[in-house]
């Protein structure tokens, strides 16, 4: 018995030599070499194709780049999107809420909802609500046996600013609902099962447990829909908001430099695009950090300085 | 209040010194019954533990006793009353539920995969209930908070995500979660099911220091040697019925019923 099963494997003093001369050889990747030299020509192309063409006038999009009215319809689609947001995700969360409610009228209303608002095109439904008029003549309260409390005419209030925020917050409200709803789903059930044992009522739960943990789930796709919703406003030039877009066409129109104000307006909308997603980044870590241990954004720094010395060597 | 559970105790023959006071519960989900008529007495002060192959009704009746379950006949009362119904003239009327709620902390419930709140600290595990549902100022619940935690033996995992702990002490801190509530009872559901072999014993010790402590408890378990040791009756279920009851260590010794006999030849 002992001496089939040695405490200590011997390595014979030639066995090891053998081992030590021996290289590993990198495998040869050719395709890498001749698809990087591939990528560098085409770039190049690109490249000189954007400074030769004079048609790209790039001395005026640069003075176009701070433009006053540019700069003007910069902030209206910042503000737009901010606006629309915060009220897509304020109503998401209610239609999601419902969607998942024991009641089968809400759960059937929520569902109708999301199934006609994303079923639309977001352009019809703008276009839809900016000649609510037509349909409408006037919004008033009346209250039987007292009488009109106030009355309004559609087209007083139906600006083309306020159209494009009610159009488009429905519209994304169909797509947050669903994304809000999805991540309550992904909440394991003991979780809402252990607060009900402890005595908390269900609105709590809501509010307290089951919606803080579908945030890490939620808010990755919400970043896109911020994205998306950026771009999305473009269509609010439609009818006649006063937007990044609208207020570039409404310069080429004058000036005729349309390629050079179309590459100020694809600027702006890349810059603020580039700043969502390093702001999306951090909220993500911030909602994630129960997920992952203390410190382990450091801990995986260190270890990638440490494994990048050990390449080195 | 004491005049609601006088008229129970005297219309339903509850003894006085009950705390869990089952009788012909049945529990349907529509044509499939789970519970065919379980009677069960659990005194103050006792601990009574549920064994039974899976799929035989025990850990429905532990959900009905502190209504996560609706019965669909019979009654249970919880310290001589009922916990979803108050009974007026013959019928029983459902609560509302703040009221439910208000009466379901009364009876804290453990669970096989521990159901830690995972976005927060053990500490905000702890005093989540307290602070919110009792309203007991923060301060306060976490004082009590740190002595259930060093009760448990886990006052240094105070700041600590339930992630980062390992399974014995993430159900040692649902244990101090359920304590922080004072409840009358513990509902214990296969506690330790989930747990590798050498963390069942850790909790089991926290399980046996309380029920030194005179908590009443409901235990559903497989773990045999356990109930022999701390149960004060052992209850036997297959089926959704009750085949045998009696006191642990003869139960184990002397099965009567061939089924609890085959039974206990398969988990010991």
């Amino acid at each position: 018995m002992g001496a089939a099963h040695p405490n200590e494997i011997r390595i014979e003093p030639g066995v090891a030599e053998a081992v030590s001369r021996l290289t590993v050889m990198p495998q040869r990747r050719y395709g890498i070499w001749v698809g990087t030299a591939l990528a560098l020509l085409v770039a190049f192309l690109i490249i000189r194709a954007f400074a030769s063409n004079p048609a790209f006038a790039w001395p005026t999009v640069v003075s176009y780049l701070l433009h006053p009215s540019v700069m003007r319809g910069l902030g209206n689609t910042l503000m737009l999107t901010a606006v629309i947001m915060i009220l897509a995700i304020v109503v998401g969360t209610v239609i999601a809420i419902m969607r998942v409610s024991p009641s089968p009228v809400l759960r059937a209303f929520a569902g109708l909802y999301v199934w006609f608002f994303r079923g639309v095109p977001a352009l019809i439904q703008l276009i839809f609500w900016f000649n609510l008029s037509l349909l409408v003549r006037e919004v008033s309260l009346t209250i039987p046996f007292v009488g009109t409390l106030f009355s309004v005419r559609t087209n007083d209030f139906m600006t083309p600013f306020f159209s494009a925020v009610v159009a488009l917050s429905l519209c994304e409200a169909g797509y947050m609902a669903e994304i809000i709803r999805a991540g309550i789903k992904s909440v394991p059930s003991g979780q809402a099962e252990a607060a009900s044992a402890l005595g908390m009522p269900y609105r709590m739960i809501l509010k307290r447990i089951t919606l803080p943990q579908a945030m890490r789930f939620v808010l990755p796709p919400t970043g896109n829909e911020a994205i998306n919703l950026l771009k999305m406003t473009s269509l609010v030039t439609f009818i006649a908001v006063d937007d990044l877009f609208y207020s570039a066409q409404s310069i080429y129109a004058r000036t005729f430099e349309t390629i050079p104000l179309l590459i100020v307006v694809a600027f702006w909308y890349l810059a603020v695009v580039s700043i969502m997603s390093v702001g999306q980044h951090f909220l993500e870590r911030h909602f994630g950090r129960s997920d992952t241990r203390r410190d382990a954004v450091t801990m995986r720094f260190l270890r990638n300085i440490i494994s990048l010395r050990g390449i080195s060597r | 209040m004491s005049d609601v559970k006088d008229e129970n105790r005297a219309r339903f023959g509850v003894p006085a010194d009950s705390m869990v006071f089952a009788r012909g519960v049945r529990k349907s989900y529509g044509p499939l019954e789970v519970l065919k008529g379980v009677d069960l007495d659990v005194p103050v002060g006792s601990v009574a533990c549920i064994i039974g192959p899976s799929g035989s009704g025990k850990s429905t009746f532990l959900r009905c006793i502190n209504h996560l379950e609706k019965l669909s006949a019979g009654i249970l009362l919880v310290d001589s009353q009922f916990v979803g119904y108050d009974l007026r003239d013959d019928k029983l009327y459902e609560v509302k539920d703040d009221l439910l709620c208000r009466r379901r902390a009364e009876t804290g419930m453990l669970f096989q995969s521990f159901n830690l709140f995972s976005h927060m600290t053990v500490m905000e595990n702890l005093i989540e209930a307290p602070t919110q549902v009792r309203r007991i100022p923060p301060d306060e619940a976490k004082a009590e908070a740190e002595i259930l935690l060093r009760r448990v033996g886990l006052l240094d995992k105070v700041d600590r995500y339930p992630r980062e702990l390992s399974g014995g002490q993430q159900q040692r801190v649902a244990i101090a979660r359920a304590m922080a509530m004072k409840p009358k009872v513990l509902l214990f559901d296969e506690p330790t099911s989930a747990l590798d072999p050498e963390l069942v014993g850790e909790v089991l010790q926290v399980m046996r220091d309380l029920a030194e402590s005179g908590m009443t408890m409901v235990v559903v378990t497989h773990e045999v040697g356990f109930a022999r040791e701390i149960g004060d009756q052992l209850v036997f279920m297959d089926g959704g019925v009750i085949i045998e009851r009696g006191a642990p260590r003869e139960m184990i010794a002397n099965p009567v019923s061939p089924r609890t006999r085959e039974f206990l030849s398969r988990v010991l």
